[in-house]
This record gives structure tokens, sequence and C-alpha cells, in this order.
């Protein structure tokens, strides 16, 4: 057992197998796990917004939004040796936090996170295997590059590996 | 103003919201303890810019089981305001305000969720009243949606909403007490345009 290293809100982190990577409380944001099987590198991305071209200000961080940060992420582990035609996907989060009547675009905010995301992998020929998204509850997700697994765990719920 | 960014929100304007934070709590308190029936006391409210790597270990991890109540804002500015409060300190609320009445629910029966939507109601209330008489802006808030999940989880929906023009968030936490230490936290999320009316309204810019 590596060690697991841990990635905030907004951040990205790529690790090397036995590592695995660990992101707390994904709610509507979205976590992004990329692994390639032939080196056993792979890397967790946690993104908070669809899209850094929408907004002002937005060279501040990359790891924030889904078009720069899982590229960003790519890129890392490209450096540490993993092959990118080898790369494969997995994605947890997106969810819809608080039930409101009048849905606004904000409200909508993790659906449009996974929309991104998907979008983001299909450019970069990152096929997604697995995916727990959307619904109305929190996340805590463990990603092992080794066997590529990814655990889920929410409050009162059995944890899942997808 | 599309480059508006928080980090470069001014003292003073942090000055004001703490203040603003102060007076709301406290007729908060009052209207809470007139509700209850009993003494409520409160400390200063402390006022964070908190990079969004903080947020969770600040209120006891981001696993932590916490309730989050959002309201949306509507009147002459809009966004929503969130407030959260331990899943425990909750309960304690709840069972004071229904004259011991306890479900066993470990996340609350409809009754349960109903008074807890009420103190919320007065809470964010009293401080919106506040932010409303300081600013001389009409504010009046929205029904509330609850939610019992992890800390880091419900502070996404406001951490994104800042995320959107920074890379920090803007929290507000008072702690109250009658009989145990009770840690609630308001995050007020106005939007973009908005910000610019509350600093205008209140003479900082």
């Amino acid at each position: 057992m590596g060690e697991i290293i841990k990635v905030g809100m907004a951040d990205l982190k790529p690790c090397k197998a036995p590592d695995g990577v660990i992101t707390l409380g994904l709610g509507s944001c979205v976590g992004i796990a990329i692994r390639d099987p032939g080196t056993l590198i792979g890397g967790l991305a946690h993104i908070m917004l669809p899209d850094s071209t929408a907004i002002h200000n937005s060279a501040a961080n990359v790891a924030k939004f889904a078009d720069t940060g899982i590229v960003e992420l790519v890129k890392q582990m490209e450096a540490m040796g993993a092959k990118r035609s080898r790369m494969v996907a997995k994605i947890a989060g997106g969810a819809t936090m608080f039930q409101f009547a009048s849905q606004n675009s904000m409200m909508q905010i993790g659906a449009r996170n996974v929309e991104a995301t998907k979008k983001v992998l299909a450019q970069l020929g990152i096929p997604i295997l697995a995916e727990d998204t959307g619904l109305n509850y929190g996340r805590t997700v463990t990603f092992y590059p080794e066997t590529g697994e990814f655990h889920i765990r929410a409050v009162g719920k059995a944890e899942t590996i997808i | 103003m599309a480059d508006f960014n928080l980090n470069d929100v001014s003292e003073m304007y942090v000055d004001v919201l703490k203040e603003i934070g102060n007076i709301g709590a406290g007729n908060a308190m009052t209207a809470l303890s007139q509700m209850l029936q009993c003494k409520v006391d409160m400390r200063v409210p402390q006022v964070r810019l908190l990079d969004f790597s903080e947020v969770g270990a600040i209120m006891g991890g981001e696993e932590k089981t916490m309730c989050g109540i959002l309201l949306g804002v509507e009147g002459d500015i809009t966004g929503s305001i969130m407030f959260l409060i331990e899943l425990e300190a909750a309960r304690g609320l709840i069972k004071k305000l229904m004259m011991g009445y306890e479900s066993g629910n470990p996340n609350f029966d409809e009754m349960e969720l109903s008074a807890l939507k009420e103190i919320s109601n007065i809470i964010t209330g009293a401080y919106l009243n506040s932010l409303s008489t300081l600013t001389n802006l009409m504010i009046y808030p929205t029904p509330p949606s609850l939610t019992i999940d992890m800390a880091g989880a419900i502070l996404s929906v406001p951490a994104i909403e800042f995320g959107i023009i920074g890379d920090n968030i803007l929290l507000i936490q008072s702690q109250f007490y009658d009989d145990v230490e009770i840690d609630g936290y308001f995050i007020l999320i106005p939007d973009i345009p908005s910000y610019e009316k509350i600093l205008k309204a209140l003479g900082i810019m």
C-alpha cells in the first residue's frame, strides 16, 4: 500500500502506483480520475466550473476549470512518462446539492460540470470507463492507479467501487 | 465590473461585513431567544476570506456531516445566502424549539426539518435585515432549501459561485451558545453586479 495523496477543491495531482489520490466531499464539483494502465501512472482533478473561457481573470488557477484542469492533469501525467493513447478515465460528482422550484443555471452547475468534463475527455480521446454522477448527495472519492479502482463514499451509504 | 476580484476587496469592506455580521447575528440571537424562550449568548463573529483549501478544515473537515440551508436573495441585490450548522447543534435547537420532541431519525423527520428551516429563516432573515438597513437596499429571502451532507459537498455550492470571481470564499462564523456551544456559519453569495451595489451603498466605492 502506497501513500494516499490529497487533492483539494480546485486542485489536481498526478501519482504513480502504489500511491493513490483522494478528494473529500465532492458536491457539484467533478472528480476526474485518469489512468495509464501501461505505466500505472494516474491522477485526479477536482474541478469546480465548466469553462475557463467564459470567465474573466481565469488564468489564476487552471485546476478550477474542466477544460484547463483536465488538460493540465494529462500534461503532468505525460511528463511522468504516461502515454495519452492508453489513458482511460472514471468520473464522479456533479451533484445538485439543493433543490429549488426555480432552476436557474447556477443550480444546474453540477450537470454542466459533468457535461463539460465529458466533452473535454472526448476531445483528448480519453474514454470514460465508468461514472457516478448527478443526484443530490456529496461524494468522497479515492483512486488507485494500480488497479484502476475508483472508491466512492457518501453519507449514509455503503462504499461503492466503480 | 467584469474584473472584480475578491482578493482586491479592501480591509474596510471586510470590517463593514463584520459589523453587519455582528448586528445581524445579534438580531438573530434576540429572535432565537424569544422563539426558544431562553437566554442565548453569542461571541463576536469572525469574518474571514478563506482559500478554497482552508474552507473544509475550519468546519472540522470536508467529510463532517453538516446541515446546510440555502436561501435565494431577491430585491435590489440578487444572489443567495447559506447558513451552516453542525448536525448535533441543529438537533439540540430543534429539540428545544419543539419542546423535547425527537423523532430518532438520524437525518430528521419532516417535522424536524420544517422546524430547522424555520430556525434558519429567522437567523438568515435577521442577518439580511441588518444588511438591508445598513445599505438601504431592498433585500428579501426566498424559501429555504435544506440538505444534510458532507461539509465539503455543501460548501461546493457557494465555492463555485465565488470561484467565478476569485479563489477565495468570504465566510462569517458566529458562535452562539445557551446550554451548549453552537457554531453557525453564514456565507453571503451576492452575484457579481450585486457586489458593486453593496459596496456603493456602503460608500466604499
